[in-house]
This record gives C-alpha cells, sequence and structure tokens, in this order.
C-alpha cells in the first residue's frame, strides 16, 4: 500500500516536471535565439524543476496531513484531498510559467533550503542526544538524589529493583564506576600515550619515504579494527596471558581485569595518537628544524629541545582527544574488564566503567521507567558532558597551536 | 683571526669530541626508542591477527559422519496418511538413535547408547532427516544415507582441541566415544568436510549448526539504511556549509556542533536511538531500521568532514571560471565543484560506512542482540549484525564457540579491509591534484 | 687560549691532521694568494633527484670579509650557501659532489661529522626563525648542547656577549626571560645571528637575512655585518644588488647554476667581464 503510493507520487512529480518542461517550450518558442532582452530568463529545464517541485510539495503536506487524520476521515475523503491538493500544485505551475517567469532562481532556492535542511540534521542529533539524555536523567533523580549519585560509594542497581529498596541511598552511587573508568583510562593512556607520540617522532623526523610507506598503512589498520574484536583479543588472549604471567609470579589475577582491557585499548589508541600528533609535529614549521641543525644541534636534540616543545600544545590537545576517546569506548570494556562496580586502586583487580554499566542496565528485559534503566541515562549524561568538555578544551588548545604558525 | 681560530679549539677539543661521542650515543637511543615504539605498534598487530586467525580458521570445516537411515514407517508415520504436516511432528530423534545404534549393534548398556548417540549433532542430525520426509514423503520406509555433522565436541577432539591423555574425568569426551569416533575416521565414515552451514545458517544454540547468515544480512539492511540516510544529507549539509552558509553565529554553531559530533563515544547516539526512536516514535525493538538510523547519525559528521575537505581541494579556479560565463552560484557549483569532488566523497563515505559496519554499542542499546533464529526479510523485522553476533558468540566458553567467534571476525575483517582497500583504490585512481 | 692563539697565528694548519696531498696543494697556494682561503670549492655539483641544480662551482672563500652570492631567482645561490655547512644533507633527495676544503680539509669527507661542522659554519635564515622560547633560551640553546659552559655564570657571560656583539643588548636586556616570537622582525633577525654568534663560530652564512626586514632594520643589519666581518668570515645571499654593493668585498654572479663571474665587489659592479652579469646589474634580466 505504502509502496504503491510512494510509487504514485513519484509518478505524478515526474509527470510535473515533463509538464512544466513542455509548457516553458511552447510559451517562450524559438525564445533561445532571439536577442538577449527577448530571450526566457531561465531554461525549459527549470520550469520543469519548478513544476515538480510545487506538486512534490504539495503532495508531501497533503499526505502528511491525511496521516495525521487518518483517523478521523473516511480513506475516500483523504484520497479526493490528496488529488485535489496535487491539482492545485499543477494549476499554480500553468499560471506561473512563462519567458519572464524566473523559475531558476527559485528552484535554486529550494535546493539551498533542502540543503539547509541537512545541516540541520546534525543540530537535530545534538539536541535530541542533550534532550532525551537530561530529560530521562531528570526522571532519574527524582528518585535518586543526584549528590547521592555523584558521591555515593556503592553500585548495586540489581537489589534497587526491589519495590522496598528502590532509590535507597547507596545502591546508585556511581563513584566506583569513575575510579574504575579512570583507572582503566590511565593504563590504555599509560600504554599509547609514549608509544604513539615516538612513533609520530619517528615517522616524522627519521623515516624513510620507504619506511613511512610501510608502517603507516599498519598502523592504520590497527585504527580500522573494529573495537568489539580488539574486545575479544583481550578476553581471548591479552586476558589469559596477563593472568598467566601473575601466576607464574605467584599472584591471583582475574582474566576480566582493568590492566586486560585497559592495555589492550592502548593498542587500539596508538594510530589516534601517532596519526594526531604526526600532523602536529608536522606543522611545526621547518625553518624551526633549519634553525637548530644550523646551530649544530642533532635531530633528537632539536627534536626534544626545539621541536617538542614548540608542538607540546598540540600534543597535549592529541592526548585529550585520546582520553575522551577511552572513556567513551565501551565494548573492549564491556568483554575484558567486568561488571562488579569494586571501589579499588588495583589494576589487577575487574573494575567496571560508565560504558559497561549503561550496556549491562540497558539489556535484556527490563521496564523502560525502572530506576535501573533510567540510571543509564543519568550515566550516560555524564559521559556525554565529559567527553565533551574534554573535546572542546582540546580543540581550543589545538586551534590556537594552529594559529600560532599561520 | 685570533677568534676564528679558538673558536675551531672550542669544537675541536679532546672534551668537545668527547661531548659529542656521548650526544651521538644520545641520538642512536633515542632513534632505537622510535623504531621500538613502531615494533611494538606492529607486534600487536601480529599478535591480534595471529590469536584470531589461529583460532578462527578450523571453523571453516567441520567433521560430518555418513550414515544410513531407515525410515522405518512404524515411527515416522504409524497411521499411514502420509501428511506432510504429522509427518513433520514425527519422532525423528528416535529414527536417528535406531540409525546410529544399527551401526554399532555391539553397544547394548543405556547408558552407552546414550555417549554413542551424542557423537554426532542430534538436532542437527534430525532436523536433516525432518526437513527430507517433509519434503518428500514418499521416502517414508526407505533407507537414506545422510551425512550429518558431528557434535562439536566430537568436531574439537578431531580437530585436536581436546587432549586425548587428559584424565577421562576431565575431558568432554569419554574414552570409548573416542574409540568409535577412532572406528568410525579410519573407515572414512567420519570426513571433514568445507563448514558451509557457518555461511548459510542463522544463529543456533549449538555450536556445530550457528552461522553468521542472518547475522550478514541483518548488517547489510542496516547499511543500506544508514548509506541512504547519512550519504545524501551529509553531502547536502557539506556543499551548504562550505559553499552557501552565511558567515553568522548559526553557521559557526553548526560547525561546533558537526566537530562535537565527531567526537561523541557511539554509545551515546545508542541511547538517542532508544529514547527517540523507540520510545518516543514507537519504532521496533532490535529492527534493522532503527540500527541503520543509529549508524547514519553516528557516520554523518565523517561525511561532512571527508565532503568538505573534497570540495575545499576543488581549485576556486574552476568555480571562477564557470561564474564568468554567466552560470549562477549554484550552477557553478553542481555542474563543477560536486563532481570534481566525487572522488574524495565517495572514499569519505566509503570509510564512514565501513566505521558503521564495525560498530556494536549502539546497536545493542537498541535491542539488536536478540537470539534470531531466521533471516530477516523486512526492515522492521528483529535481526542481529555482525559484530553483535561476535559479541553474543564471545560469551561463549566452549572452544567450538570461541573458534567461531574468530571466524566470524575473519569474515569481519576481511571485508573491513577489502571495503578500505577499495576507498584507497578508488582515491589513488580518480583524484585529481591542482 | 694565548698558547693557541699565538700558534695558530703563525701556522693555521697545524691543528688539523695532514690529509696527504690536500695539505701540499694548500699550502702550494699560499704562495701565490696572501691570505690563506677558509673555503675553496672544486667542481662543486648539487643534484635534487636527477636534476642537476649547480654545474661545478669553483671558488675560494676569504678568511675574513664579506663575500656576496647574487644572481637571479633560482639561479642556486641559496642552494650553494647550504653547501658549507652541509645543510643540503637535511633534503632527502639532495646529493653534493666535488669537494669542498675549509682550512684546507674536504668538509664532505666520510668522516666528517655535519653536526660539528655546523657548530663552526653558522647560518641565518631569510625569516627570523627564533625558537617558541625566551630570549635568553634562544641563545643559550648552542652553548648548552655543545656543551660551551660548565656554569649558569658562564652561560650568562656568554648569552650576555653574542648579544652585545649583535647590538641586540640594550634592546633586551631587561626582558631576557620574554619570548624571543615577541620581538620586531628586525630584533628577531638580530637574535638568530645572536643565537648563531653564541655557538663560536668561524663562519656565518646569511641566506637573503634583510629580505623580511623594513628599511631601518635593514640599515642596521647591514651596520651589524660590517662590524663582525672583522672577525668571521660571512657569505651573504642577496637578491639585492645595492645591499651586495654596500657590504660585500667580493661578490659571485650566479646564472642558471652556473658561476659566471667571482671578483672583487668594485670591479663586478663597475666593470662586469661576462655580458649576462652586465645585463643582471643593469637591470635587463633577473
Amino acid at each position: 500500500m505504502t509502496l504503491v503510493l510512494t510509487a504514485l507520487i513519484l509518478a505524478t512529480i515526474a509527470a510535473a516536471f515533463f509538464f512544466g518542461r513542455h509548457l516553458a517550450v511552447a510559451r517562450t518558442g524559438a525564445a533561445v535565439s532571439a536577442s538577449f532582452s527577448d530571450r526566457a530568463h531561465s531554461l525549459p529545464a527549470y520550469h520543469g524543476y519548478f513544476a515538480a517541485w510545487s506538486v512534490g510539495l504539495a503532495a508531501f503536506v497533503a499526505v502528511a496531513v491525511g496521516w495525521l487524520l487518518r483517523d478521523k476521515i473516511e480513506p475516500s475523503v483523504i484520497a479526493v484531498l490528496i488529488l485535489a491538493t496535487i491539482g492545485l500544485g499543477f494549476a499554480f505551475s500553468y499560471r506561473k510559467i512563462g519567458p519572464r517567469f524566473r523559475a531558476r532562481n527559485i528552484v535554486e532556492g529550494f535546493v539551498k533550503a533542502v540543503l539547509l535542511l541537512c545541516s540541520g540534521v546534525a543540530v537535530l542529533t545534538t539536541l535530541g542526544i542533550v534532550l532525551s539524555l537530561v530529560f530521562e536523567s531528570f526522571r532519574f533523580f527524582e528518585q535518586v538524589p543526584i549528590f547521592d549519585f555523584l558521591t555515593g560509594l556503592q553500585w548495586s542497581p540489581q537489589t534497587a529493583l526491589r519495590e522496598d529498596q528502590a532509590g535507597q541511598s547507596g545502591a546508585f552511587g556511581a563513584v566506583p564506576i569513575f575510579t574504575g573508568t579512570f583507572m582503566i583510562m590511565l593504563v590504555a593512556m599509560f600504554v599509547a600515550a609514549p608509544i604513539g607520540l615516538l612513533i609520530a617522532i619517528y615517522l616524522s623526523e627519521y623515516a624513510s619515504k620507504r619506511t613511512r610507506a610501510l608502517v603507516k598503512p599498519m598502523i592504520e589498520i590497527l585504527a580500522g579494527v573494529p573495537t568489539v574484536v580488539y574486545g575479544f583479543f583481550a578476553l581471548l588472549t591479552v586476558g589469559p596471558t596477563i593472568r598467566g604471567f601473575a601466576e607464574s609470579l605467584g599472584f591471583g589475577v582475574p582474566t576480566q581485569s582493568a590492566i586486560a582491557a585497559g592495555s589492550v585499548m592502548g593498542v587500539m589508541i596508538i594510530p589516534f595518537i601517532s596519526s594526531l600528533s604526526d600532523d602536529v609535529i608536522n606543522a611545526v614549521p621547518q625553518t624551526l628544524r633549519d634553525g637548530s641543525y644550523a646551530l649544530g644541534a642533532t635531530k633528537s636534540e632539536t627534536m626534544t629541545k626545539v621541536i617538542f616543545p614548540a608542538a607540546l600544545p598540540g600534543i597535549i590537545g592529541a592526548l585529550l582527544l585520546a582520553v575522551s576517546r577511552a572513556v567513551g569506548e565501551t565494548m573492549i570494556v564491556v568483554m575484558a574488564a567486568g561488571r562488579a562496580a569494586n571501589l579499588t586502586g588495583n589494576p589487577f583487580e575487574a573494575v567496571t566503567t560508565v560504558t559497561v554499566q549503561i550496556v549491562s542496565l540497558l539489556t535484556g528485559d527490563q521496564e523502560f521507567d525502572s530506576p535501573k534503566t533510567l540510571a543509564a541515562f543519568a550515566l550516560g549524561l555524564v559521559l556525554f558532558v565529559i567527553t565533551l568538555a574534554l573535546n572542546v578544551v582540546a580543540l581550543l588548545i589545538v586551534r590556537k597551536y594552529r594559529e600560532r604558525y599561520e | 683571526m685570533s677568534q676564528s681560530t679558538s673558536a675551531a679549539s672550542v669544537h675541536n677539543s679532546d672534551q668537545a669530541l668527547k661531548r659529542l661521542k656521548a650526544r651521538k650515543s644520545a641520538e642512536s637511543r633515542f632513534r632505537f626508542f622510535g623504531i621500538g615504539a613502531i615494533f611494538a605498534a606492529v607486534l600487536m598487530l601480529g599478535w591480534l591477527l595471529n590469536s584470531i586467525v589461529g583460532t578462527g580458521y578450523t571453523a571453516f570445516y567441520q567433521h560430518y559422519m555418513t550414515i544410513d537411515v531407515e525410515l522405518t514407517e512404524s515411527i515416522v508415520d504409524p497411521d499411514g496418511v502420509r501428511d506432510p504436516d504429522e509427518l513433520r511432528k514425527a519422532n525423528f530423534r528416535k529414527i536417528m538413535q535406531e540409525a546410529i545404534y544399527a551401526r554399532f549393534p555391539e553397544v547394548t548398556d543405556r547408558k552407552e547408547k546414550i555417549a554413542l548417540f551424542k557423537v554426532i549433532s542430534a538436532s542437527g542430525a534430525t532436523d536433516q532427516a525432518r526437513q527430507m520426509v517433509y519434503q518428500n514423503p514418499s521416502l517414508v520406509g526407505e533407507t537414506l544415507t545422510l551425512s550429518v555433522p558431528t557434535s562439536d565436541d566430537v568436531d574439537q577432539l578431531l580437530k585436536g582441541y581436546i587432549d586425548r591423555n587428559a584424565p577421562e574425568a576431565r575431558r568432554k569426551v569419554t574414552d570409548q566415544q573416542i574409540a568409535w569416533v577412532d572406528a568410525l575416521k579410519a573407515t572414512g565414515e567420519i570426513k571433514s568436510k568445507f563448514n558451509w552451514t557457518f555461511f548459510t545458517a542463522t544463529d543456533s544454540r549449538d555450536p556445530e549448526l550457528a552461522g553468521i547468515a542472518g547475522a550478514v544480512v541483518g548488517s547489510l539492511m542496516a547499511l543500506f539504511v544508514a548509506f541512504v540516510v547519512s550519504v545524501p544529507v551529509g553531502v547536502g549539509a557539506a556543499v551548504y556549509l562550505e559553499e552557501f552558509a552565511p558567515q553568522n553565529r548559526f553557521t559557526d554553531f553548526v560547525e561546533i556542533n558537526i566537530n562535537n559530533l565527531a567526537a561523541v563515544p557511539s554509545i551515546v547516539f545508542g541511547l538517542l536511538g532508544l529514547a527517540v526512536f523507540l520510545n518516543f516514535f514507537g519504532m521496533p525493538r532490535s529492527a534493522p531500521l532503527v540500527g541503520g538510523l543509529v549508524l547514519a547519525l553516528m557516520t554523518l559528521p565523517t561525511i561532512i568532514i571527508a565532503t568538505r575537505s573534497a570540495l575545499r581541494a576543488v581549485s576556486p579556479s574552476i568555480v571562477d571560471g564557470a561564474l564568468s560565463l554567466g552560470a549562477s552560484h549554484t550552477q557553478a557549483v553542481f555542474h563543477h565543484k560536486v563532481p570534481l569532488a566525487a572522488p574524495g566523497i565517495l572514499t569519505g563515505s566509503i570509510i564512514g560506512i565501513a566505521q558503521a559496519l564495525g560498530e556494536t554499542a549502539p546497536l545493542l542499546m537498541i535491542g539488536m542482540v536478540a537470539f534470531v533464529t531466521e533471516i530477516p526479510s523486512t526492515l522492521t523485522e528483529p535481526a542481529s549484525a555482525l559484530p553483535v553476533q561476535i559479541f553474543l558468540w564471545s560469551d561463549s566458553a566452549e572452544r567450538a564457540w570461541a573458534e567461531r567467534t574468530s571466524a566470524a571476525i575473519i569474515v569481519l575483517l576481511t571485508v573491513l579491509i577489502t571495503m578500505n582497500a577499495v576507498a584507497i583504490f578508488l582515491r589513488n585512481k580518480l583524484e585529481r591534484r591542482w | 687560549m694565548m698558547s693557541l692563539n699565538t700558534q695558530s697565528d703563525e701556522e693555521p694548519m697545524a691543528r688539523f691532521k695532514p690529509v696527504g696531498e690536500v695539505i701540499n696543494m694548500s699550502e702550494k697556494r699560499e704562495e701565490t694568494i696572501a691570505v690563506q682561503p677558509k673555503f675553496q670549492c672544486r667542481d662543486v655539483r648539487v643534484f635534487y633527484g636527477d636534476n642537476e641544480a649547480l654545474h661545478g662551482i669553483d671558488i675560494e672563500v676569504a678568511k675574513t670579509g664579506v663575500t656576496a652570492l647574487i644572481g637571479p631567482s633560482g639561479c642556486g645561490k641559496s642552494t650553494f650557501l647550504r653547501v658549507f655547512n652541509r645543510m643540503n644533507d637535511t633534503i632527502p633527495t639532495a646529493r653534493v659532489t666535488g669537494e669542498v676544503l675549509m682550512d684546507g680539509e674536504n668538509i664532505y669527507a666520510k668522516h666528517v661529522d655535519p653536526v660539528l661542522l655546523r657548530a663552526r659554519v653558522g647560518m641565518v635564515f631569510q625569516k627570523p626563525n627564533p625558537f617558541p622560547k625566551s630570549i635568553y633560551d634562544n641563545v643559550a640553546y648552542g652553548p648548552r648542547i655543545h656543551g660551551l659552559a660548565t656554569t649558569n655564570d658562564e652561560l650568562d657571560a656568554i648569552v650576555e656577549k653574542s648579544l652585545k656583539r649583535a647590538g641586540l643588548w640594550n634592546e633586551v636586556k631587561d626582558r631576557l626571560k620574554d619570548p624571543g616570537t615577541g620581538l620586531s622582525g628586525g630584533q628577531q633577525q638580530r637574535l638568530v645571528i645572536a643565537r648563531a654568534i653564541a655557538v663560536n663560530p668561524e663562519v656565518i652564512l646569511m641566506d637573503e637575512p634583510a629580505s623580511a626586514l623594513d628599511p631601518i632594520a635593514t640599515a642596521k643589519l647591514e651596520e651589524l655585518i660590517d662590524e663582525l666581518k672583522e672577525k668571521y668570515c660571512i657569505v651573504i645571499v642577496t637578491h639585492s644588488m645595492a645591499q651586495a654593493a654596500r657590504v660585500s668585498q667580493k661578490t659571485a654572479f650566479f646564472h642558471l647554476g652556473y658561476l659566471v663571474e667571482y671578483d672583487e665587489t668594485q670591479a663586478i659592479f663597475t666593470n662586469p667581464k661576462d655580458q649576462r652579469t652586465q645585463d643582471y646589474i643593469t637591470g635587463r634580466t633577473g
């Protein structure tokens, strides 16, 4: 039904195009060859587009109104209404089209309006994110005080599902989640920052063209591996390896631990840091390198004493973006970090993160209005605010840095 | 004169030369760290690929047992009506049991019989016989030769993943089962074949019957929706911002918005989908349509940014040339600039869609984690997606599941690398430089 | 210091290990040329990939005084300047053949370390390129990496002496901790000269040092070059013929990668021997 209707409307719009074009040719005659002042303003095709737009818009409005009123009015009435509106569209075009009519300007105006709507989608998306997070979080904070959520030391949403415990303080204390997120981020940055930076330095200052051509794609593959694959790698290989190593030293370490998830996440972030820092280092003007070499500095002296300090703001920006990425990463931690909310400073224990909790709260069957599901939105809001802040600060730093060398 | 010679001595003195030597070794140390970092990253990549491929490649073949099955009328169709719908409900499990007991008549003990039946995949073999009879009721009473999958434990044993020397109690297959399997293997009744099931079947409780077809179709549907929505909208937005947008607050706001959207964690897009598409608009849960829309919103910034840089790379002289011939601004943009930027737009779109293919977290939020045993045929049916299937399987501890998870990852990575290679190829082939 | 000075004044070559033939040749030349040249170039060619940018340059540069390299854009004068401190080594595709003898020693010989060479041959670039550090740290950078000062007081002294010699001390002595990038263009250019002097070089190469400066800053810079020429061997690339005439004692004219003419500045500008030189200095080409 929907399909037939859509096809019919599309056919009508196509017909309108040919109608408009034909009409324009008929009314302007051989105007194309006439002198400039006598010529029709727009090519016949633009009149066609104009007619198609008019009819299409009319049909769209009519169908939308018909759909909204579908329960109140007879279908036959709606059909007549739609047909009448389409007829109006045709009549409007019929009246307008002629040699003096500026069809092209109007069609171009339409096109620009549609393009503007397209960029509006990005704004709507942000708006949708902010509104849905804020709205659901607000409902959560009606049941669990925001202060308890941000400062509570105990997180056990499962028990809070029980009627008598709902909203009780202690069950939704998110501090262990924040510390877990922070610790995994630290482990990841501990792995990724030095390796990523050194790769960027080596590739931009030392590597030959051939080495670059060989190494860069390999690093890019690391960036292209889906996070679920990293998660499985952490679960299948890295976790057991770390556990085995710890056991050989006489420690007991669970397969799911902050160190396993964090180090694999570090590997995931390496290409992110190296390519951003590579850009930043390359943006340092060649004249500074020349100045340093001309004084008899070696490459490493030039790098550590001139280029690195000059690029430092940009590199800090890159690291902040990497932190934001680590905080928001989901699948690796879901699969390899564990779900128990331990308040611990030991990276060899299982910890949980904001993203893990969002997933575990929202997968499985549950009522949408329970504090348990709403808590996921509160965590989402925290995540959104933190990553947004990190990005804004990082972009500001990077932009400032760029301005310095332009 | 005196200045220049004393200067020379400063840089040539023994002390300076000694210092130079120390500086040189600091230089090589630094260089070594750089090489070490690259080596570490490449090593991790190698380790990852090796561990996935090493675990997964055996899932591409599987062991099947050739067995004679007598479709005894008294069990399958005691009433003799040959009604396909009645036949479907018959006790085919018993048929398969009889078939394998007939192969080993010496086994009489009840416990041993149960163990013997576990050599083959119970549901796999039963379903196969049932399907054949349902489609051709005239087969009742005849003896068929079927090739049925072995159980996952037997398959793993034959692939060498179960230690035969381990004590029997800590092993998933008994000594007796090993003896049977070895005998069947020696006679050629158990053979390994290419595992078509993995590519044609949907998810299943039994690893030997599980496949990725359902998930692949779900992924394709979601990607189709994502592509159809995000590419036109993304290109439109980019063209507007790059060519038509006035310099004002609103434009600045949109730009900042897009940059920040590109860095929003993917799971937040999932929350958006859950709150807006599912709860507010009441769209169906687990549907590829919703998954595709969420992925489209997530891909949008990537496509906008790629398109804008492609447009910016087109020489402004092209537009100037068109304008000087009396073309309108819109005509200049759509007749010249956009077509010339098309290769860059295409590459950016492919890379964006490839990212969307690997995304898992937002799909979990909108319920695409359901256990789906049918290949979805419309955009609103419950479906899974390939990365989600990987996530679901990774949860199971059995070796057979790890093998299949890895195999699914191999498929996913192959597709992703192909997509990126195509993107790079197109860029190099079509790119024009000014 | 005293003993070194006296020794060097008499016999400048003595500090270098003898390199056989080369030493003998330069000793022979000493009879004909009154002052031992700082640089002797023999058949120097520079390639960028397969493209030969300089075709067999032979030239001698005096120990003190200013030598100007002039010629139209793209003639190879800047490329040739970078031959003296092996800056072309930093361009991956560049290759230099021939011999460049500095005090009789080939600086392109295998055992010569470009790092050490550049400490002895300073360079000032077209656009002032102070490091994004303080004025003090800019000047102290070279002495620090080369270990020229053992105490902070010594370093302070070197910085002060260099800034004084570059004529910048009075302008910056109260704000040594301010960023070097905050100075005016002319001050920045004198800062990088101070930075080069601080390393205690024998030669200072200048690549169109005044092209980014206004006339007043240019005049100051030229004054400085005039003072420095008493103690250093200065090679300057310039596209301003007036500047070449004002500051240099010797001038070399380059054209399309060839050294067309090399003579006393006076002679080049009043009585050029080659038609191409004449065309260039009278403004018919270039």
